[in-house]
């Protein structure tokens, strides 16, 4: 989207819910095999001491292991889960589930996360200064997973089998994402700064895609509600969308987006009554 | 002393004795339901004190999806049933996952929490017998057996068009002991052939494509042959047209026509002592009876035409079916009835599955979600308890899911606590779409089943149905010893608190299999041995003889040899042959 300009009223609710007490947590020893480590939450944190944090189980492979064995944990968690802000000092690439589920406070993660952050959260903050690899906000149903380098497959998307993706809530990706972005999304937004793959969209339902750069191929198959606004160029376009007009902004709920763009509708080569909407730029696709 | 045991003090429902919440001990030696133990055997015995609470024989499920290559498509088809709900390994019992289609383990475990002992797997293709057998194997706790899926068989719709109803019988005797099953299932008679040329047929004198057999001679053949036979249960229907609007009416015309077949049940087996008469009298077991009951021309006109057949079931005394209740929410649909699951795709464009088995039938698995929101499915789901409640007589009717059809089995305890309770129906009424109660008789039914009542529905009549009854479904002496306890005083009883009575049927307070405590509050305690029971049917061997050369002369159309066909013994966790005396 070289002359666009986002106008996105979602970046708001990163504001501070009032006090917050911190827990710190810094990794203390290369991982081999990932953890599974669903319990960092602001949630399953909430009350506790350092020492009761530390005691909470992860399992790595067949077995659990005490969060301790992997992290120095430093300060005491909030009463709620509101009231909490987990730090983790360090790469995470390692650690899977990080946030699944939560539904208050804040998680800021200053490296990469591993796969399935954000899994099904309903509320409060994550932020991940690194990369988030596949998975990310899988499933998601509220609050907001900011990630400030590039993410991998399956972002918001549907579990496998499954679906229906997305449901609520904001992702922002700073950098890129690959592949599946959004697949079977049914509500919530994803902000995409850099380019996406194959896939985005995916039988979509509902909710709001903005991706400013390119994308490779299949945006939208199969989606039957919903938007996707692609600012750059798409290699390949799928062959199921109809062209609907010009327009110079597109409004989906509080987002504006500001720039000339071909609107289309699809994708007809599933249902005959698909209702999603395809906009893209006018200025980097100017074959369509 | 292993498989002893005193049950005291419970309030025992055993319709098949005539017991009605009767204050008494029930005691078993070694895995058999006895009078009394001696005072040393007591000194040993374990003892379950059930005072204030209701002991029923074990569950008995006789239509389940549990095993088999169709439960195994519906596995591996929905890695998204299995995520969610999983079970950790303790040192007893293995892991598992999985909701609507459970993993072996985590299916035996589930149904014996809920105070199960034995569940008939109701359609085994015969090509996939051994696969079969190898899930029921090993599938823990639960003594299993299979129902044989014979409607579309090359070889008997060529016998039963010929009209040579010997060797049709000597075939169905030979494949019940080659592949090691216990009664015949007959899906859409006729037109599962027709499936492998993308038809179907729709009407019950319809003749299918190369047999030119209709399914009215397919009905008449197989519910014949199995009572010439002696079969221990009667032929598992399911009707054509299923899931079609205004499919009652092919139905009830289908029920009619084993009207006045002689039943002859003629097995060699050691009886529990019962009150009633623990032969079975029906000539015909027709399966989900909802599925087969749409009144109706299109889904938008669509009504329940349930009250029809059940006016009819009341009147007549040759039939008796199970309902395929729909309990809400995910379920995975899988049926020998290939053209009915396409067209269940076509109608939701879900993920679908289907399997042409050779020469012998078809097969369809797809998920399906069922909602309140949807009028079709609020329909379904009123049908389904109209088929348990519309029938006066409770020996007529069985409490299926068809799971995981309907809904997967772990759903029971929410079809018990309708039928047990207006109260809870009103309530669902309320959440669901209008139609519910629109276009069905279910809002004018005040009837309310009562303990004894749902024994019957979930212990004695499914086994007294397949046959079993010499052993399970009732705690006659010589019955196996296998009881449930729930916690729940019958004398306390209150309908209207229908969150106790789901509370009470979801986890038995004990499950007590063979003598032994297997389950206690749903916890799995113990895994005793299990059986697999199959009917070994006899019949002259001139007759299996000239049979079999049939068979070896079309084997060379099989993808496997003659001798790869049957399932040997060694597939089977304790093979329990049930011996059927076809010539006398």
């Amino acid at each position: 989207m070289t002359e666009g300009v986002l106008i996105n009223k979602m970046t708001e609710t990163g504001k501070s819910a009032g006090e917050m007490e911190e827990v710190t947590l810094i990794p203390n020893k290369a991982i081999d095999i990932k953890l599974e480590a669903d319990v960092i939450t602001p949630d399953s944190f909430a009350g506790k001491s350092a020492e009761e944090i530390g005691m909470l189980s992860v399992w790595q492979g067949p077995t659990t292991y005490p969060l301790s064995d992997f992290f120095e944990v430093l300060g005491n968690a909030g009463s709620s889960a509101a009231e909490t802000l987990i730090r983790i000092k360090g790469d995470a690439m390692r650690i899977k589930r990080i946030g699944e589920g939560m539904s208050a406070g804040k998680i800021e993660i200053e490296g990469s996360a591993g796969m399935h952050v954000g899994t099904g959260m309903k509320g409060g903050e994550i932020v991940v200064y690194g990369d988030a690899d596949s998975w990310a906000g899988m499933e998601m149903l509220g609050g907001l997973l900011h990630i400030k380098g590039n993410a991998g497959d399956h972002v918001g998307c549907a579990y496998r089998g499954k679906w229906h993706g997305m449901k609520g809530g904001c992702i922002i990706i700073e950098g890129s994402a690959r592949h599946q972005l959004g697949g079977g999304m049914d509500g919530g937004e994803i902000l995409v700064e850099g380019n996406v793959e194959g896939f985005c969209g995916i039988r979509q339902n509902g909710g709001l895609i903005v991706v400013k750069g390119g994308a490779l191929r299949t945006v939208g198959v199969e989606m039957a509600g919903g938007t996707i606004v692609v600012g750059g160029k798409i290699q390949r376009f799928s062959p199921g969308f109809e062209f609907v007009s010009m327009e110079n902004k597109v409004t989906s709920g509080e987002t504006e987006i500001i720039g000339e763009f071909k609107k289309f509708t699809g994708d007809y080569a599933i249902s005959k009554r698909a209702k999603g909407a395809l906009y893209v730029s006018a200025d980097a696709n100017p074959e369509l | 002393m292993a498989g002893t045991i005193a049950i005291k003090n419970g309030y025992v429902f055993d319709p098949l004795n005539e017991i009605n919440g009767e204050k008494m001990d029930i005691f078993i030696r070694d895995g058999k339901v006895v009078k009394e133990l001696s005072s040393a055997e007591m000194k040993e015995a374990k003892v379950i004190d059930a005072s204030g609470m209701t002991v029923m024989p074990g569950g008995v499920d006789s239509h389940s999806h549990v095993a088999g290559a169709k439960v195994n498509a519906g596995r591996s088809m929905r890695p998204e049933d299995h995520y969610k709900a999983n079970l950790n390994k303790t040192a007893l019992t293995h892991s598992g996952s999985g909701y609507t289609v459970p993993s072996v383990f985590k299916q035996g475990y589930d149904y014996a929490a809920m105070g199960y002992t034995t569940v008939f797997e109701a359609a085994v293709p015969p090509l996939e017998a051994r696969h079969t057998h190898e899930e029921m194997r090993a599938t823990p706790l639960l003594d299993m057996g299979g129902y044989l899926v014979l409607g579309n068989n090359f070889f008997l719709m060529r016998y039963i068009r010929n009209g040579d109803m010997e060797k049709a019988a000597a075939y169905v005797a030979w494949m019940m002991k080659t592949h090691k099953t216990y009664g015949i299932k007959c899906v859409n008679p006729a037109g599962v052939e027709n499936w492998a040329w993308g038809k179907n047929v729709s009407d019950l004198d319809e003749a299918n494509i190369h047999f030119e057999i209709t399914p009215r001679e397919v009905i008449k053949g197989l519910t014949e042959i199995n009572e010439t036979l002696g079969m221990p249960m009667p032929v598992h229907l399911h009707a054509n047209n299923l899931g079609h609007p205004g499919c009652y009416a092919i139905t009830k015309d289908s029920l009619k026509i084993p009207d006045g077949v002689k039943t002859r049940q003629n097995m060699d087996v050691e009886w529990a002592e019962t009150k009633i008469d623990p032969l079975r009298d029906r000539s015909v077991y027709l399966t989900h009876l909802m599925f087969n009951s749409f009144a109706g021309t299109t889904w938008a006109d669509c009504e329940s035409g349930v009250k029809d057949i059940a006016d009819y079931i009341n009147n007549r005394d040759h039939v008796v079916i199970d309902s395929g209740c729909v309990p809400f929410g995910e379920a995975t649909v899988m049926t020998g009835d290939g053209p009915a699951i396409h067209d269940l795709y076509t109608l939701t464009g879900n993920k679908w599955s289907n399997t042409d088995i050779e020469m012998e039938c078809g097969s369809g698995v797809l998920p399906f979600n069922y909602l309140k929101s949807n009028p079709v499915h609020s329909l379904q789901w009123a049908m389904g308890l109209e088929c348990l409640l519309l029938i006066n007589d409770p020996w007529k009717t069985i409490m299926t899911t068809d799971s995981p059809n309907g809904g997967p089995f772990t759903k029971y305890p929410e079809v018990m606590t309708w039928i047990m309770s207006e109260a809870f129906r009103k309530q669902t009424f309320g959440e669901c779409h209008k139609w519910a109660n629109d276009r069905s008789a279910l809002g004018g039914v005040n009837r309310e089943l009562s303990l004894y009542d749902l024994a019957i529905l979930t212990r004695a009549n499914p086994a007294k149905t397949i046959g079993m009854a010499h052993r399970k479904g009732s705690l006659g002496e010589g019955a196996d010893g296998d009881v449930t306890v729930y916690n729940l005083n019958p004398q306390q009883l209150d309908p209207n608190n229908y969150e106790a009575l789901l509370r009470t049927f979801r986890k038995a307070e004990y499950t007590v299999k063979g003598g032994e405590i297997v389950a206690v509050k749903g916890e799995i305690v113990s895994l005793p041995e299990k059986r697999t029971y199959y009917s070994e049917v006899h019949v002259e061997n001139e007759r299996e003889k000239e049979m079999l050369a049939d068979v070896k002369e079309w084997f060379r159309y099989y993808t496997l040899g003659f001798a790869n066909y049957p399932t040997p013994e060694k597939y089977l966790a304790n093979p329990t042959p049930i011996q059927v005396n076809g010539e006398r």
